[in-house]
């Protein structure tokens, strides 16, 4: 299953590359000022809100740029899709169809946290969902930490590869929170 | 407030006429129609003063009554007099709750019920364009010409189906439509440039028939909704089916007329609306059988009958915190929108949920009208340079494809901002398969059967290969009105289909056509005049942008290209001198095509611009 931005028409002239888009350094640690700036900036130029007037040309150009800013804004904004795109970039792909080779520990650890998943879910119990949803979230910012090191000071790609699929990982167990409280309610 | 300066690039070197155009609440129970003018937006009333329009239309077998009228006479000739047509638009008979308790003769048809009347089947579309044209026409008479466009709202959490039947609507009626906007959106625009508000905001908006929460950060001129969640099926309307249900178990009546239906029900809103401000209202009603029915309901007792959709709504409420990662305390304000968060009850649910007093400053009936009236006058091109705003919304719920066993592949997640567009690429199962069927389908569920199904295609013509060896590109996208098109793609020939999400559930373009010419030769209007009519404001408004496109921005052309605008721009000139509106539509067509490459290096330009941190005002 491979996922690209979508409705990057001939006209962009920009690369795939996100960063570069916004006029940011390609970096793991993100100016999220920077970006939101530079994303409202471009909007404001783009959006068709700006074209509902204008001719059929003119109105499907915005509407290509929106969805691709809209789009790299969003994996921006996400420390996985982010840390892929900035991994692939550098010619590494994270590759999370096809490696799941994953560290025993974690691999546990995993297991652990999914169990007291479905425990919570079985008795219904929104006080231990919550517990699991903040021990969840600081073991994503201590990867993303990790990701950041990696990355950013050591420059170490397939290392960062293996967080970012870790990290992943997390994130699906997020997701499975969310639609716990879904089904709970 | 602070705001973005923000360049205008379709606009005319030439300071330009004033644009007249409107903001329309097309509602379950009422609608209104609003306009901005010398800078506030105001809602406009009809000949007798009253700005609302009862969302009720009755057919006769020679005419048409909206309103008031229909109102007056819905007791008396229930099977045609139609109310709360918004539920049942985009929605197929399994699709609506209390269907039995309507009092109409529906007809089961793909895609969309339809509803039999004196004067034939109607579709709820066309219901719903027949409120839009007396809407369409108080606003021409008031404001003294033709409208140049239209901003038609519409709950947030509306899906495709319910979208594009809006649109047509619009269309049927002779709009021109320049945006769906979503409601909670439209109100947080009303509120926050009335407030200048900055934040967090959570909207809370319960109408008629249908029930939105959105969750908007308001910032330097931004408006940015961040999650957005509801129940298309839950509105003020059941808060009355609860009383009628109460008077009919308290009377012990048995099964009743459709037109004793229709009494009791509107018996039943009044005492709602009654209850607001009193501590008990007496229901009284005469039967068509002579049955006298004479209860009293207390408010106590209609809290009780209507707590658990009271706590119904908390459960999006829940749900869009959650999506947005916030939690109740980071919420700096709740806005209240809709006639029915008038009632006690739910400004106490929502006090308490949030622990602090929801604002209600703005005329709940009149925000989402105001704030869609100021939204189209930024889109007709009317506002101050500087005095503009942006707007980022998003789609209330997931699109997705179905794979094999019945499962749904999600390819946009809910809440993603629009525009939006994703592609994915799927493969072939069995070896030597040469074509692929797909099925767009909209929710949150992993069963097919679960989510909303929006439309089948099929792409042909794929070269038999091994099984998992073909690449189909399916590419979504999501315009602006949070309308989704869907394309596919086979990669090694170049096999292709796509479809507008819309044939199969909504209007074809011919039957809207159809319609179109039948109500025009009912009004006595001239289609051809109408068709020169729209086909001459297309053209001059593409003239007008592209002559100030070149005014610009000439430097970005070659003289080729230049004199190939040019050529195109007299051709255009030309058949707008005479009264041929295809030649027109086949000019501005041709003046499109001529200008593609310019407009999207003028977008390009304009980024970098941006990027450079340089306003357009200054360049």
């Amino acid at each position: 299953m491979s996922k690209t931005s979508a409705a990057a028409g001939k006209a962009l002239t920009s690369s795939g590359n996100h960063f570069e888009l916004f006029g940011l350094q390609p970096a793991f640690a993100l100016d999220v000022e920077a970006l939101e700036r530079a994303y409202r900036e471009i909007q404001s130029q783009v959006h068709p809100d700006r074209f509902a007037h204008a001719g059929d040309a003119e109105r499907r150009a915005s509407l290509q740029w929106t969805t691709r800013v809209n789009e790299a804004y969003r994996a921006l904004r996400n420390p996985v899709q982010r840390a892929s795109h900035f991994l692939s970039l550098h010619g590494v792909d994270v590759a999370f169809e096809t490696n799941t080779a994953m560290p025993e520990a974690f691999l546990m650890q995993q297991m652990e946290l999914r169990e007291s998943l479905e425990d919570a879910v079985a008795t219904k119990n929104l006080a231990a969902l919550a517990s699991l949803q903040s021990k969840l979230e600081a073991d994503q910012r201590a990867l993303e930490k990790q990701i950041a090191a990696a990355i950013d000071q050591k420059q170490d790609y397939p290392r960062a590869a293996g967080l970012v699929r870790e990290l992943q990982f997390l994130d699906k167990l997020e997701a499975e929170i969310d639609s716990a409280y879904e089904t709970i309610e | 407030m602070a705001l973005l300066q923000i360049s205008e690039p379709g606009q005319s070197a030439a300071p330009h006429q004033h644009r007249l155009a409107v903001g329309i609440d097309l509602g379950t129970t009422n609608s209104l129609v609003a306009t901005v003018r010398s800078g506030t937006a105001t809602v406009l009333p009809d000949a007798q003063g009253r700005p609302l329009l009862p969302s009720i239309v009755r057919y006769g077998k020679d005419r048409i009554e909206v309103g008031y009228p229909a109102q007056a006479r819905q007791s008396e000739d229930p099977k045609n007099t139609i109310v709360s047509v918004k539920r049942f638009m985009g929605r197929g008979v399994k699709d609506v709750d209390h269907l039995q308790n309507a009092p109409y003769d529906f007809v089961d048809a793909p895609g969309m019920l339809q509803i039999r009347t004196v004067a034939g089947v109607m579709s709820p579309v066309e219901v719903s364009a027949e409120i839009l044209k007396v809407l369409r026409e108080r606003a021409e008479a008031s404001l003294g010409g033709s409208l140049s466009g239209a901003v038609i709202t519409v709950p947030a959490y509306f899906d495709d189906a319910q979208r594009q039947a809006t649109k047509d609507a619009g269309k049927l009626a002779g709009l021109n439509v320049l945006r769906l906007l979503n409601e909670p959106t439209a109100a947080a625009i009303a509120y926050g440039l009335d407030n200048a508000s900055e934040g967090m905001f959570a909207v809370y908006d319960l109408g008629g028939g249908t029930f939105d929460l959105s969750i908007l950060r308001l910032s330097k001129g931004v408006f940015e909704v961040v999650a957005t969640s509801g129940d298309s099926m839950l509105g003020g309307d059941d808060f009355d089916q609860r009383v009628f249900c109460w008077i009919v178990e308290e009377a012990k009546l048995a099964p009743l007329a459709p037109r004793d239906m229709r009494l009791l029900l509107v018996k039943a809103r009044e005492a709602k609306e009654y209850l607001t401000v009193h501590e008990q209202a007496n229901i009284t009603a005469k039967l068509s059988s002579g049955e006298l029915v004479d209860v009293t309901l207390d408010t106590q007792t209609f809290c009780r009958i209507t707590q658990t959709l009271v706590q119904k709504t908390l459960v999006p409420v829940r749900k869009a915190l959650r999506d947005a990662g916030f939690t109740v305390n980071q919420i700096d304000g709740v806005v209240m929108v809709g006639g029915a968060t008038r009632m006690p009850q739910i400004q106490r649910a929502v006090a308490d949920f949030f622990k602090r007093d929801p604002l209600n400053n703005l005329d709940p009936d009149k925000v989402v009208a105001l704030g869609a009236a100021m939204q189209a006058n930024v889109l007709a091109g009317n506002k101050p340079q500087g005095e503009d705003w942006l707007l980022l919304d998003v789609i209330p719920l997931s699109l997705g494809l179905e794979t094999m066993g019945g499962l749904v592949e999600k390819i946009i997640p809910r809440n993603t901002t629009i525009p939006a567009g994703r592609a994915q690429e799927f493969t072939t199962y069995k070896d030597g398969q040469t074509g692929m069927s797909f099925h767009v389908v909209q929710g949150e569920r992993e069963l097919v059967a679960d989510c909303r199904s929006l439309a089948r295609f099929e792409l042909k013509g794929i070269p038999p290969m091994a099984a998992g060896a073909a690449r189909i590109r399916v590419t979504f996208q999501v315009d602006a009105d949070g309308l989704l098109s869907v394309n596919a793609r086979e990669n090694t020939t170049g096999a292709e289909a796509s479809v507008n999400v819309k044939p199969s559930y909504g209007l074809a373009d011919a039957d809207i056509e159809r319609m179109l010419r039948d109500s025009f030769s009912h009004a006595k209007e001239d289609v051809h005049a109408r068709a020169l009519t729209e086909a001459r404001v297309d053209a001059q408004r593409l003239l007008d942008a592209t002559q100030s496109a070149l005014a610009v921005d000439a430097a970005l052309l070659n003289d080729q290209e230049r004199s190939a605008i040019d050529a195109a721009v007299a051709a255009l000139q030309a058949a707008l001198a005479g009264t041929d509106h295809r030649a027109m539509k086949q000019g501005s067509d041709a003046l499109n095509r001529a200008t593609e490459d310019f407009a999207a290096r003028r977008m390009d330009q304009g980024i970098r611009r941006a990027l450079a941190g340089k306003k357009i005002g200054s360049l």
